[in-house]
């Protein structure tokens, strides 16, 4: 059975997920990313979308204008590292339940995501098709002056995923815990190697 | 669509005209497939990448991929919404009718793909910072120019660098005391690092040089090559295959899920160096790894090289 969360999201509705579950979304996705972000929180400017309980895409799509409205091509995520330094203000100034995107976040989007119960979870990287098969409508787009990627597109979604938790409201980052064992087992691979490429004699 | 112009800025003769039109309209139609379709070598790797796959997340992960594959072709879309910044990595004939066209062509055929495919808009002028909306800027599309003496064909690699497998490049000159063994170091820093969230499982480019930008050149080189290519040299071959198995040793996954693989390959390119340093860089590119290669002839007949059974 699919777990899926629709928006408004309540703090309830994640408090017993983990990192490494997987769920759906149904309801208010926006997309926000480097620039958003840097409007937001380093140049203090309201953000034109109200995002209390609802969703946030660190993508940016290719659209087409389709009559009076927009219509999406493909969407994906992006790399969500490039958010870290801003997305703890982020989440507390605006309230945001769910962060999408691909690769992981630090600790400052960990200590975010515990304080003000919050989820950032990993949409697969580079099916900008499924994705887009999966938005519903376009409700608007702000912030256009930004050009295509970096606009805030409102969508519409339905069973949105899948989407894999990689930070929980309980301070588990999946990626972190991924980093340390692929750390740990570098050091062997590296030795091995290194015993083999002595080419200068 | 805009007129190409000749090197020298006259107007060009009616049937060479003609002929621009024509090999415009060519780059521009490929350069959109490249975009919505993989190249037969990435698609052969990433299936048995999937066969050999045992952890439930990452197998969650390959199927969304193969699931995406699918619905772009079926729908005719870009197959990952980042279309990058194009890259045309062109070795043309001396001899090539359209040689002195050929940038203004690239030209066009950018800002006329981006209307037909559609491509994203990726194009940021800097300093400026506007983004163009044309995928075109100063010195992009950004070309690499190989001449071959003796030739009236032209092949060109379409390369679409995105952002995120972009991010990860990097490259250092070693003194020589680090050895191989420091390239070794170095390639597994990046790639356990920024790598992770760079779409692995990943084509990795490693250049073995002797100064930072002829490294640098060489790792993207390396990832233009079809997978299961080996160097010619053995030593070299050697290292790219150890390369590979430490790489997937750890484990790396699709999507930095953990899984049983890392990488699509390793592909090292080299020239030689100076004695007192080691030049290395590392490219790397994405599952989605979007490459592409055409051969023109000087009538312009063509042949994807790349994809199989493609139709423009």
């Amino acid at each position: 059975m699919k777990k899926i969360l629709t928006t408004p999201i309540r703090d309830e509705d994640i408090a017993g997920l983990r990192a490494g579950d997987v769920v759906y979304l149904d309801g208010l996705l926006v997309t926000c990313r480097d620039v958003g972000h840097r409007r937001l929180i380093e140049l203090g400017q309201k953000l034109p979308v109200d995002l209390r309980g609802n969703a946030i895409f660190h993508a940016g799509p290719i659209v087409v204008k389709d009559g009076d409205g927009w219509k999406i091509i493909s969407i994906g995520p992006t790399t969500s590292m490039r958010m870290e330094s801003f997305e703890r203000d982020f989440i507390r100034e605006t309230g945001v339940k769910l962060i999408v995107g691909k690769g992981g976040m630090g600790p400052e989007t960990v200590e975010g995501c515990r304080e003000n119960k919050a989820l950032h979870a990993v949409f697969p990287g580079g099916c900008a098709v499924l994705a887009a098969t999966q938005v519903e409508k376009i409700e608007r787009v702000e912030w256009l002056d930004l050009g295509m990627p970096e606009a805030l597109w409102v969508c519409r979604v339905k069973e949105f995923g899948p989407l894999i938790i990689s930070i929980d409201t309980h301070g588990n980052n999946l990626f972190e815990t991924n980093k340390a064992e692929f750390n740990r087992l570098k050091v062997p691979a590296i030795a091995e190697i290194s015993k083999e490429v002595r080419f200068i004699r | 669509m805009n007129m190409p112009a000749s090197a020298s800025g006259t107007a060009l003769a009616p049937d060479k005209e003609q002929a621009a039109r024509q090999l415009t309209d060519i780059m521009a139609k490929f350069t959109g497939y490249v975009g919505k379709r993989l190249p037969q070598d990435v698609l052969d790797k990433l299936a048995e990448l999937r066969a050999r796959e045992t952890k439930p997340l990452a197998k969650v992960v390959y199927d969304s991929m193969f699931d995406n594959l699918e619905k772009a072709d079926r729908l005719d879309r870009p197959c990952c919404q980042d279309t990058g910044a194009l890259q045309y990595f062109v070795r043309a004939g001396a001899g090539f009718p359209l040689l002195g066209e050929l940038k203004a062509i690239l030209g066009d055929a950018v800002r006329q793909a981006t209307k037909d495919a559609p491509l994203r808009h990726n194009a940021v002028e800097t300093f400026v910072e506007k983004n163009t909306g044309t995928n075109t800027g100063t010195n992009i599309p950004w070309i690499d120019w190989e001449i071959v003496p003796d030739d009236d064909t032209c092949t060109i690699e379409v390369y679409m660098a995105g952002g995120g497998c972009s991010l990860p490049g990097a490259a250092k000159v070693l003194m020589p005391a680090a050895g191989y063994e420091g390239v070794v170091q170095f390639v597994f820093d990046v790639i356990t690092s920024y790598g992770v969230n760079a779409c692995p499982p990943l084509l990795v480019g490693v250049g073995v040089s002797t100064s930072v930008e002829t490294a640098a050149t060489l790792s993207k080189r390396a990832i233009l090559r079809p997978i299961g290519s080996h160097h010619p040299d053995p030593q070299a071959a050697k290292m790219e295959a150890l390369l590979e198995k430490g790489l997937n040793d750890v484990g790396i996954g699709p999507q930095g899920m953990s899984g049983s693989s890392s990488v699509m390959g390793v592909h090292i390119e080299a020239s030689a160096r100076h004695p007192s340093t080691i030049g290395v860089g590392v490219s790397v590119g994405c599952w989605a790894h979007r490459r592409g290669t055409i051969r023109i002839q000087p009538d312009l007949a063509y042949e994807i090289l790349s994809h199989r059974g493609a139709v423009l």
